[in-house]
């Protein structure tokens, strides 16, 4: 007969286990620590100049991001009108219409350019369009942002139309709609949800990207002349400020810092929730 | 079905007496008053049953009876669901096992359950688990134990010259034998065995069914199966369960030739359902 | 009923040319999707012959001596990325080393004692962590972590542990270590998310025959759901690393930014990202360019096999789990 379990067990468990409660509340911590030193020091330096104004040339206190926030605005409008159709007919094509073979290939393609560091999604956009253009412009921004969405785009569109019954595209064929009449006015609507909130995900994602702009849309201290000329970005001046020497610029890189991560984590929980409920709301 | 003419229960069976069931002072499991809760809804109501030492004890009853919930709140596995409650009194060698620790009734009373469930690792480290974690480190102990467990689960001949062979590459009957050499290893007083055949062809179950009798001069077996004739070959006593009710608990031969109640009748008889 | 053949030839016309239209509708919406796959294989394509044309010059100039070379000189013309690798590896590394073990602990803690309820919305939160951008990492590395080591953390390090060669040597904030911290905080809700699906991928009835044994939980846990789980922990660990590896702007500002290989971690370094992150736009001279295009290329070449070892130990696990 065994003895019982020993004393040193038990202790082993019970520090063991609290230790990876521990490791957890540790990691969230951090999370909100960030959260709550954003808001201090982003809210404090705040105000509607931010929003308003250009930047004030160095060593002038004052002044906005105004110009940022447009050329933000703008680069991202791009990124989705180029990765959002691309990867959104692509991801139809894997859904709906692909081979084994080809889908293989071009899920693992498109892994692969998921796993691509944004800044080397830089250098492309620059050796495609800048070099040759022999300037720096939104139009390059926002081509290296649309790359970036596009592996996430391709994913998303497959999954949220695979889990769509295949009972609703059988019904919509036995009334002699076309393969495509199907696919896009019957399958797509019905996972209509999870695609959007897919996207803004994406979109959240590339919004606070800011290696690959750095030599595409550069930045500007000024209005962008257009989508062709460079323009100031949202996360180029968070950088560029944060190193700066200047105190001033410090308050106006943690203004910009709470603005941005405001709007990526806003975007991001209202996807979620979406897309948390969005499967009931499927099924009924 | 084969029927196993060596292991006739009729011809080995000392017959119980109804009355010695339930009131025998030496039973190893005691049951008062159990009952048992999925969140709001009452799996098990007011169960009293004793279970004798070195029997075969057997549970039947159509599915969703509550047999196999009823086993596995024996070693408080249900524990492991969350959302439940178990209210009664489950007395182990007279000791309350719901206010024991946890682990040291698993320790003491074991399972081999309805699918096999070998772990990724070799044959010899599966048996070996229970041992290691209780502490035996010396290797010719860890070794002896090993090979006196895989015998009496009727397994050694077959493995022993291939211990180190992952646990996977064994036939399902052979993994289900396995995970009872591996539970027989760190000795338990109890073994539950919740349907353990389910899923195994007739000559598997056969081997099992062989097994299960040569080893309870070493334990006290509590076994949960959906087919009548296995209770018939094997139980001493059998439990009829119903609706989460203990219908009828007896002698196994009363039970199938000459049961107490109507809805035990009906059931043994085919008439059920 | 028809009135006149006419008419009657007409509809047929019209629901014959409607079909048809239709017919030519379901082809272009078939050839739009195809062409979007296609063209996805084409700008990944692109990504490589782009960096590969691109880097040629530094390629046939260097050759393999690139990789291994310590001196970056810009003004002389010549280029050699080992400070850059060195930097790359180490704060990646120093990042796993942080960052796995509280990812695991967390990650076990999600899967296998929180209500399902609570870790839901624990990972929720955990993988906020990933949204947040690098920049905002950037910035609290620079304004709070860099102050925070040089007054707290190193002296500790130091006082405990000065006689190591990696805490040797003067420290100004910026550093390996900083960088390297940085990073553990943006890599954590990978090995968070991925670990705990395994976790919880690991069969049930491995759970139960393990307890039944009369083991502890944690037993269970570290003896057999792990181990269940390892190759996708394994999985998620790496993919944790190819993050690590292409991480530019959080690393780019509190590194240091000076191409040097020493031992101590207190000391500022550099990284392959930082570097092309700093330098690309004011490079001068194709050689300076091409040097930088094939610290890109590096970069690509490094990530893809990290990724792909990711993916197929992620697969393995789940393919056994299911």
């Amino acid at each position: 007969m065994m003895v019982e379990i020993s004393r040193q067990r038990k202790v082993v468990n019970a520090v063991m286990l609290s230790l990876s409660g521990l490791c957890t509340v540790v990691v969230i911590a951090v999370l909100f620590f960030i959260l709550g030193y954003l808001l201090w020091h982003g809210i404090s330096s705040l105000n509607l100049d931010f929003f308003t104004k250009l930047p004030k040339p160095s060593g002038e206190s004052g002044g906005g991001m105004a110009n940022a926030i447009v050329g933000s605005g703008k680069v991202l409008l791009l990124a989705t009108a180029i990765g959002v159709p691309v990867g959104f007919l692509a991801g139809v094509y894997l859904a709906e219409y692909s081979g084994k073979a080809f889908a293989f290939l071009l899920r693992y393609v498109v892994d692969l350019l998921n796993g691509v560091p944004s800044i080397v999604i830089g250098i492309v956009a620059y050796a495609v369009v800048v070099r040759p253009m022999r300037h720096y412009s939104t139009f390059a921004g926002g081509l290296a942002l649309g790359i970036m969405m596009i592996p996430i785009a391709v994913r998303t569109t497959e999954e949220f139309l695979r889990a769509i019954p295949n009972s609703l595209r059988e019904g919509a064929l036995a009334l002699g709609a076309t393969k495509a009449k199907t696919v896009f006015t019957v399958v797509v609507p019905a996972a209509i949800s999870g695609l959007v909130s897919g996207m803004m995900l994406n979109l959240a994602r590339v919004a606070g990207e800011t290696a690959p702009l750095l030599f595409t849309a550069l930045g500007n201290t000024f209005w962008s002349k257009g989508w062709l000329a460079p323009t100031a970005t949202l996360p180029v001046m968070i950088y560029n400020y944060a190193i700066a020497p200047e105190e001033d610029l410090h308050k106006q890189a943690w203004a910009a810092g709470f603005v941005l991560l405001t709007l990526v984590l806003l975007i991001n929980v209202t996807a979620r929730v979406i897309i948390a409920r969005g499967p009931a709301s499927a099924r009924r | 079905m084969a029927t196993p003419q060596a292991i006739r229960p009729t011809q080995i069976n000392v017959p119980i007496e109804t009355e010695s069931v339930k009131a025998s002072p030496m039973a190893k499991l005691k049951i008062r008053n159990l009952n048992f809760y999925y969140g709001s809804f009452q799996a098990l109501h007011d169960i009293d049953m004793a279970i004798q030492p070195n029997k075969i004890t057997a549970f039947i009853g159509p599915s969703g009876c509550g047999k196999s919930t009823f086993l596995r709140t024996m070693n408080r596995m249900n524990e492991t669901v969350r959302n439940t409650k178990v209210e009664g009194e489950l007395l182990l060698d007279d000791e309350n096992l719901l206010t024991m620790d946890v682990t040291n009734v698993r320790r003491r009373v074991g399972m081999v359950f309805q699918k096999s469930n070998p772990f990724p690792k070799s044959i010899f480290d599966n048996v070996a688990y229970g041992l290691h974690v209780n502490g035996i480190r010396k290797k010719s102990v860890i070794e002896d134990a090993v090979q006196r467990s895989l015998e009496h689960a009727a397994l050694w001949t077959e493995v022993k010259d291939t211990l180190n062979r992952p646990a996977s590459a064994l036939s399902g009957g052979q993994q289900q034998r396995l995970c009872i050499a591996r539970a027989l290893a760190v000795e338990p007083e109890v073994l539950l065995l919740d349907e353990p055949c389910s899923a195994l062809d007739p000559i598997a179950t056969l081997k099992i069914e062989e097994l299960l009798f040569q080893i309870k001069n070493l334990t006290t077996i509590v076994i949960v199966t959906h087919n009548m004739q296995q209770a018939a070959r094997l139980a001493d006593s059998t439990g009829f369960f119903l609706l989460g009710k203990l219908i009828e608990f007896n002698d196994t031969r009363k039970i199938f030739q000459n049961p107490g109640k109507k809805e035990t009748e009906d059931y043994v008889t085919g008439r059920f359902g | 009923m028809a009135t006149s053949t006419l008419s009657q030839q007409d509809s047929r016309l019209a629901v014959h040319s409607l079909f048809k239209r239709a017919r030519g509708g379901d082809e272009i919406a078939y050839l739009l999707t195809l062409a979007s796959a296609v063209g996805i294989l084409v700008i990944v394509g692109l990504i490589v012959v782009e960096l590969w044309i691109n880097s040629q010059p530094t390629v046939h100039r260097f050759g393999f001596s690139f990789l291994t070379g310590t001196r970056w000189d810009p003004n002389g013309d010549h280029f050699g990325a080992l400070p850059f690798i060195y930097g790359t590896c180490v704060t990646s590394l120093l990042a796993l080393l942080i960052a796995v073990p509280f990812g695991v602990a967390a990650s076990i803690f999600l899967a296998e004692m929180a209500p399902p309820g609570i870790s839901n919305v624990l990972t929720f939160l955990i993988e906020l962590l990933a949204a947040v951008p690098s920049v905002i990492y950037g910035l609290i590395g620079i304004f709070v972590l860099v102050p925070f080591n040089r007054d707290y953390l190193v002296p500790v390090l130091t006082h405990l542990f000065g006689y190591l060669p990696i805490f040797k040597g003067d420290f100004y904030g910026v550093s390996f270590l900083s960088a390297g911290l940085v990073l553990s905080v943006m890599v954590v809700p990978f090995i968070v998310s991925v670990s705990r699906e395994v976790l919880l991928a690991v069969p049930r009835e491995q759970r139960e025959a393990s307890l039944a044994l009369g083991t502890t939980k944690w037993e269970t846990t570290w003896q057999i759901v792990i181990p269940n789980a390892s190759t996708g922990i394994i999985g998620s660990i790496f993919l944790a690393l190819a993050r690590a590896l292409g991480e530019t702007m959080a690393v780019t500002m509190v590194i240091g930014n000076t191409p040097k290989i020493t031992a101590s971690l207190l000391s500022p370094g550099y990284s392959i990202a930082a570097v092309i992150a700093n330098e690309f736009a004011e490079a001068s001279g194709s050689l300076y360019v091409s040097s930088l295009i094939f610290l890109g290329l590096v970069l690509f070449g490094l990530t893809i096999v990290i990724n792909a070892l990711a993916r197929i130990f992620v697969i393995t696990t789940q393919r056994r789990g299911s």
